[in-house]
């Protein structure tokens, strides 16, 4: 057994590695797949604050991924058009700066999660699966059908968004900011997994009764983990987005928030790291099995099953054990 | 006298045809050990899941330091100072002893929505949670995980949750069930000291505890209290006897 802080140190080296082998071996299309597998970490991060520390399985947070990843498409396409978004009360121009993008995917998604938990988290079990799924078809069906930005089939960027005079069409780079993204939000999310409100929120996942009785409504403590984790999940959106440079309805359908939810599981719920080793897992066998077979489905289907039935805590349990204690 | 710190007043409440509590009144003081007993069905656990807002009542009111509770849910109950032991352990058992400590020094201190600074660095907290455990003997147990704690110490780590959440009444569910002989005789002794913190209203089956504990006596049967006294008036109750005590009558 592995310890599982090493575990993760040797995941997050991995994920660097890869693309700088396929930098050096003139392969972007390797480093592409890296920075795919890295944003469907953060999205996965995302869910796992929701799925994993609060017990909520969310099948809508394709709901969040494509908030952001239209957050991106709207603004990008007003400033690639130089059309404004909006002339009254005040003028709101479009923007290809990806700092102002990311923040609009987080804020928007993060309202977006909040207005959704507060009508979702009265339910608990199949219900929340069933509204939070319901949520998601209806911004998917809403976007198709809204022919403003380009309905069924989406928007084109021309040109991926900038940052801060660097190159972003020059896919290393791209990696980097992805990366140093993802950096980011697993320190976050693991700072939050050892604070006082990741410890109520383990608690209430565990044992409701316990944290009313200690004076917190699990409510309140599931509405900010949702709102949380939703706002992460449309930062991936936004970076997923810019990825392709298009955006469509695919990005909220179920497919999609099913996907996250793989990630989640396949790497292991409830621990930090997991989604990322999960996101990296599921890129490569898409890439490896992808290549024998159309149906390779199939193939992750079942690693899925073997992992659900026999290795509950995901890839990373299976490696490095039971999770560590409090200290 | 003094006022009582908690009050039920006229509290009823019907499952269907079954009446679980009639028309209850009742009081718990300052510094007293209030026992409820009563047969099996009487009603005490339906008692105290309204008194902590867990269920709601049909009728009456429950008034803490002379305030209404009556509309407020289990947590604001909680925040207000209902420290409650349940009947059967209600504790996170994925976590540690001590993280189930530092959650309710955590409750105590009501500043949940922190996000960064991490709670096992918090000193303050962790005296806290230490204090607790090491007042009811779990000192050395620490890092266990509570699904692997026996019963009796799960009914003690129940109470060390409840201290930390330093309350200003204490509702005990059965804390002696499972404790064994010597785990009940330390658990007495324990609770008896503890009613000079914040007064205990305890339902508890083992009538020798109850005896040698409380200071007065509320006797349900059917969701009625049939009798409230000193023990010795409850001993010597004839409606007691034969409602409740019966064969047991030679305690």
């Amino acid at each position: 057994m592995i310890r599982e802080s090493t575990l993760n140190a040797a995941l997050l080296i991995l994920l660097l590695a890869v693309p700088l082998a396929a930098l050096l071996l003139d392969e972007p299309f390797i480093i592409t797949l890296a920075t795919r597998a890295v944003i469907f970490a953060i999205a996965g991060v995302g869910l796992n604050l929701a799925l994993g520390f609060g017990g909520l399985v969310s099948l809508g947070h394709a709901a969040f991924f494509g908030i952001g990843g239209y957050a991106m498409g709207i603004l990008a396409y007003h400033a690639q058009t130089f059309t404004p978004i909006m002339e009254w009360p005040f003028v709101i121009q479009g923007t290809k700066a990806m700092p102002v993008i990311w923040l609009t995917a987080v804020v928007a998604s993060a309202i977006a999660a909040l207005g959704i938990g507060v009508l979702s988290l009265r339910t608990t079990g199949i219900y929340f699966i069933m509204i939070t799924l319901a949520f998601g078809q209806m911004l998917f069906f809403f976007t198709i059908s809204w022919p403003a930005y380009g309905g069924e089939d989406g928007l084109s960027i021309y040109v991926r968004n900038g940052f801060a005079g660097l190159n972003t069409m020059d896919p290393i780079t791209f990696f980097a900011i992805c990366y140093g993204l993802l950096l980011a939000v697993l320190w976050l999310v693991s700072r939050i997994a050892r604070s006082p409100f990741g410890l109520a929120l383990g608690a209430a996942r565990q044992n409701e009764a316990r944290i009313q009785a200690v004076g917190q409504r699990p409510f309140t403590l599931y509405l900010v983990a949702f709102t949380i984790s939703g706002a992460i999940t449309g930062l991936a959106g936004a970076l997923f987005a810019d990825l392709n440079r298009f955006v469509s309805p695919t990005m909220f359908s179920w497919q999609t928030s099913g996907e996250i939810m793989v990630f989640v599981i396949l790497g292991g719920v409830g621990r930090v790291f997991g989604p990322v080793a999960g996101a990296a897992m599921f890129i490569f066998l898409e890439h490896v099995l992808g290549g024998l077979s159309e149906f390779w489905h199939i193939y992750l289907g079942a690693i899925l099953l073997g992992i659900v039935l026999f290795a509950r805590g995901g890839l990373i349990g299976l490696v490095s054990g039971r999770e560590v204690a409090d200290d | 006298m003094t006022d009582p710190i908690l009050e039920t007043r006229g509290i009823s409440k019907n499952f269907g045809a079954l009446v679980a509590s009639k028309d209850i009144t009742l009081d718990l003081r300052r510094g007293e050990i209030h026992a409820l007993i009563g047969p099996n069905g009487a009603g005490k656990s339906t008692l105290i899941q309204q008194i902590a807002g867990a269920l709601r009542p049909d009728g009456g009111r429950i008034m803490l330091s002379g305030e209404d509770v009556t509309p407020l849910g289990t947590a604001a109950r909680a925040r207000k100072g209902m420290g409650r032991t349940f009947q059967i352990s209600s504790l996170a058992m994925e976590y540690t002893v001590l993280q189930n400590a530092l959650l309710g020094a955590l409750g105590q201190r009501g500043d949940v929505f922190r996000f960064f600074r991490p709670v096992a660095r918090d000193a303050q907290l962790r005296e806290a949670a230490e204090t607790a455990l090491a007042r009811v003997g779990l000192s050395d147990m620490h890092h266990m995980r509570t699904a692997e704690l026996s019963h009796g110490q799960r009914r003690q780590l129940e109470v060390a949750v409840a201290l930390t959440l330093q309350p200003r009444v204490f509702l005990m569910d059965e804390p002696m069930a499972g404790l064994g002989t010597e785990g009940t005789t330390q658990m007495v002794g324990f609770l008896d000291g503890l009613r000079a913190e914040a007064p205990i209203l305890l339902i508890e089956h083992d009538m020798d505890a109850v005896f040698a504990l409380a200071d007065r006596i509320s006797v349900l049967v059917y969701g009625e209290v049939i009798a409230t006294g000193t023990a010795a008036e409850i001993r010597a109750n004839p409606r007691v006897r034969e409602a409740y005590l019966g064969e047991e009558a030679a305690i």
